[in-house]
């Protein structure tokens, strides 16, 4: 499904990604984990298509097409999904209309007729209940004056709707408290299916116990040092970073 | 040298017009009119046509504006069979009173003035100063043809425009409509002189509309002056939508009685050249003054909003925002003048203009200007200029939504700040629509009207 090879990427001359290789297979599960500043969002980033990163070399490929080529619209339409370390606050577009917009996107790209508001509300709402969204924030502004966990579970809010193939969590748990983390781990489980792969960048063990995970992965200064099963996440918690760092 | 010479010309060229034309000017206009013409010519002609050298005019050259052969309407002409039937601007569902101005003259005979309640008045200036001058030498005196020469050159040519009165405590239940026609055979110049008093306890919305018919230069020079009596409230709308061969100068006064509010809004949808003067005196403790401004431009249109709030009592609250979205070459300015007088304590005060750049030959001036003469006051005032939001862009199109359709939803988001404030439902969706349209690089027009290529 998603072919990364060989990835090198800058970032106003400085190189942060130093030939990553990545293989993700439909039904897959791959976390990554590594310390702070070693390329997770970078890396992240580049798949969604953010123009500010520099692709010096590599190739990824997703479905066997060419992913770098596209537009981020066009990504996304076409079944991946980044759930932001950060999500952006934009005042003055509507919650609603937002959401609306980029499902219907989705649907037209599919061939399939776009939905009238009574029936996206529908869909709204019960997708809401799903992951446990106070019905209150779809009255504002996209992410405006949400609370960090808010944000979050927006984002999952949004791939419960969109139904990616390839959903991207960067950190979706870090800032949740431990009822909504189920929740959004529920969110994320319930896409699970033998088409559908998911690759969560996480610095913690827990949501691992939640989402469990074929591969983990360890980036360590833009590249990927070492990957086993998920037994990894749990050497992780209990020793740190400090050996990887002095092997590296 | 030669804007020097340009200049004399100029003055010369409507020097020698006003000489031609007295008779025409003074004819059939009241004492109240007339009275005020001589003098204010003589003013005129000495500030001269502003260029950027007049303070006020910094960002704005009106010496091209003027340069056409125009040809004025200095009486009333054959009215048009039915002026409803060349403007059809669908406003759905705006359930409105309206009336018309044609050229400048107020069209009694298209207006539909005869379903307003009791003692209100609506009717030609013409009309008015000859049958009820007491009622304009009680208020008009706020436009002073000696602080701007366009001021002045209203007052001289002014014949007609509309007078609107509203009672002590009436309180319209439906709000007025005016629309100001320019249509003619050949460039025109048009004069507009409005008056607009609201009594204690009354209750006002207004909207004026500006169109325009034809493909020719037009320059139309309005000055309107609103009183506000103590406890009015006066909501006052002006949708500008011209062609790119049009300029408009608006010189709007109000004066505000005690716990009066007043609240206006300006969108300029569409123009050649846009200047707005907005002048607010809180003559009364308790005042509440709000004045908010849109303007969308592209190819080589200029606005320029210039402001001024004079707080002359205490405990009053002024509140300005501003917003301009700029495309290709057009350029803007916001000049905001807040003056706090000695006494007036307690003031509250607050200025923002926010400008959305769209590509880098665009440009925009922004001026605020604090004179506060009184020690416990709260001011406030800021500015921004800056493109579009990248990052949320980018979030945007990471769910599929494409890059058009992005930038789209985030200039109306920009828009959304001042249109939200807009309290005339049917009114505020409409210009959502036609912001929406404008955006798209539609004409935000209504349907029925089209200037072709050339907008
Ligand atoms: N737009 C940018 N401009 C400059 N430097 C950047 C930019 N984006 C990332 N970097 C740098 O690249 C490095 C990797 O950042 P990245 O956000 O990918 O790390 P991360 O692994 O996600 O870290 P964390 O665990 O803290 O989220 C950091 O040193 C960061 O400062
Ligand atoms: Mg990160």
């Amino acid at each position: 499904m998603l072919s990364i090879k060989d990835l090198y990427v800058s970032v106003e001359g400085m190189e942060i990604l130093k030939g990553i290789n990545l293989e993700v297979k439909p039904g897959e599960v791959h976390a990554i984990m590594g310390p702070n500043g070693s390329g997770k969002s970078t890396l992240a980033n580049v798949l969604a298509g953010k123009e500010e990163y520099e692709v010096t070399s590599g190739s990824v490929l997703f479905d066997g097409e060419d992913l770098l080529d596209k537009a981020p619209e066009d990504r996304a339409k076409d079944g991946l999904f980044l759930s932001f370390q950060y999500p952006v606050e934009i005042p003055g577009v509507p919650m609603v209309n937002f959401l609306k917009s980029a499902v219907n996107e989705h649907r037209k790209h599919k061939g399939e007729k776009e939905l009238t508001a009574g029936e996206f509300l529908k869909l709204m709402r019960e997708k809401m209940d799903m992951v446990d969204m106070h019905p209150n924030l779809t009255n504002r502004s996209v992410n405006e004056g949400f609370s960090g966990g808010e944000k979050k579970k927006n984002e999952i809010f949004q791939m419960a709707l969109l139904e990616p193939r390839l959903a991207i969590l960067d950190e979706t748990d870090s800032g949740l408290d431990i009822d909504a983390l189920k929740t959004v781990a529920n969110g994320v489980n319930a896409l699970r299916s033998p088409e559908r792969s998911a690759i969560v960048v996480t610095h913690y063990q827990r949501l691992l116990d939640y989402i469990v995970p074929d591969f983990v992965h360890i980036l360590y200064k833009g590249k990927i040092v070492k990957t086993a099963g998920k037994e990894l996440a749990l050497e992780l918690e209990e020793k740190g970073y400090d050996w990887i760092k002095t092997e590296n | 040298m030669s804007v020097t010479i340009e200049k004399v010309d100029l003055s010369l060229k409507y020097t020698a017009y006003y000489k031609q034309v007295k008779e025409e000017l003074f004819e059939g206009s009241s004492d109240i009119l007339n009275d005020q013409r001589n003098k204010a010519f003589q003013s005129f002609v000495m500030q001269g046509i502003p260029t950027r050298k007049n303070e006020d005019y910094k960002y704005t050259n009106l010496h091209p504006s003027f340069a056409p052969e125009f040809a004025f309407v200095h009486s009333r002409t054959d009215e048009e069979a039915n002026l409803q039937e060349i403007f059809r601007c669908d406003v759905p569902q705006l359930d409105t009173t309206l009336a018309f101005v044609y050229n400048g003259w107020f069209s009694k005979k298209s207006s539909a003035i005869d379903r307003l309640p009791e003692g209100v008045i609506l009717d030609s200036l013409e009309n008015i100063s000859k049958e009820r001058p007491e009622l304009l030498s009680k208020y008009a005196s706020l436009a002073n043809p000696d602080e701007d020469p366009m001021v002045a050159m209203n007052t001289a040519f002014a014949k007609d425009g509309f007078f609107l009165f509203v009672p002590k405590g009436v309180v319209l239940d439906k709000a007025i409509q005016i629309i100001n026609l320019m249509k003619g055979s050949s460039d025109l110049l048009v004069t507009q002189r409005n008056y607009i008093c609201v009594e204690e306890g009354a209750k006002l919305q207004l909207l004026l509309c500006d169109h325009s018919e034809n493909q020719n230069n037009y320059l139309s020079n309005s000055v309107t002056e609103v009183f506000a009596g103590s406890n009015a409230e006066v909501e006052f709308y002006a949708l500008q939508n011209q062609h790119n061969k049009a300029t408009s100068i608006h010189s709007v006064f109000v004066e505000q009685q005690r716990d009066s509010r007043v609240t206006t809004h300006t969108a300029s949808l569409h123009g050649g050249l846009i200047r707005n003067n907005l002048k607010f005196i809180l003559n009364g403790e308790n005042c509440e003054a709000n004045m908010y401004g849109i303007s969308f431009l592209d190819k080589k249109q200029h606005a320029d909003n210039f402001t001024q709030v004079i707080h002359a009592k205490p405990h009053c609250v002024s509140n300005q925002v501003y917003k301009n979205v700029l495309d290709e070459q057009s350029t803007g300015a916001f000049s905001g003048r807040i003056h706090v007088v000695r006494d007036a304590q307690k003031t509250n005060a607050f200025q923002r203009n926010n400008n959305l750049l769209l590509t880098d030959q665009a440009t925009m001036q922004t001026k605020p200007q604090l004179i506060i003469d009184a020690d416990d006051v709260k001011c406030s005032h800021g500015a921004t200029v800056g493109q579009i939001d990248e990052e949320a862009l980018f979030y945007l199109r990471a769910r599929g939504i494409d890059e058009d359709k992005a930038r789209l939803m985030m200039m109306n988001a920009f828009a959304h700040e001042v249109i939200q404030e807009i309290k005339l439902e049917p009114l505020r969706e409409r210009i959502d629509e036609l912001v929406d349209k404008r955006l798209r690089g539609e004409l935000a027009r209504c349907h029925e009207c089209s200037y072709g290529k050339d907008c």
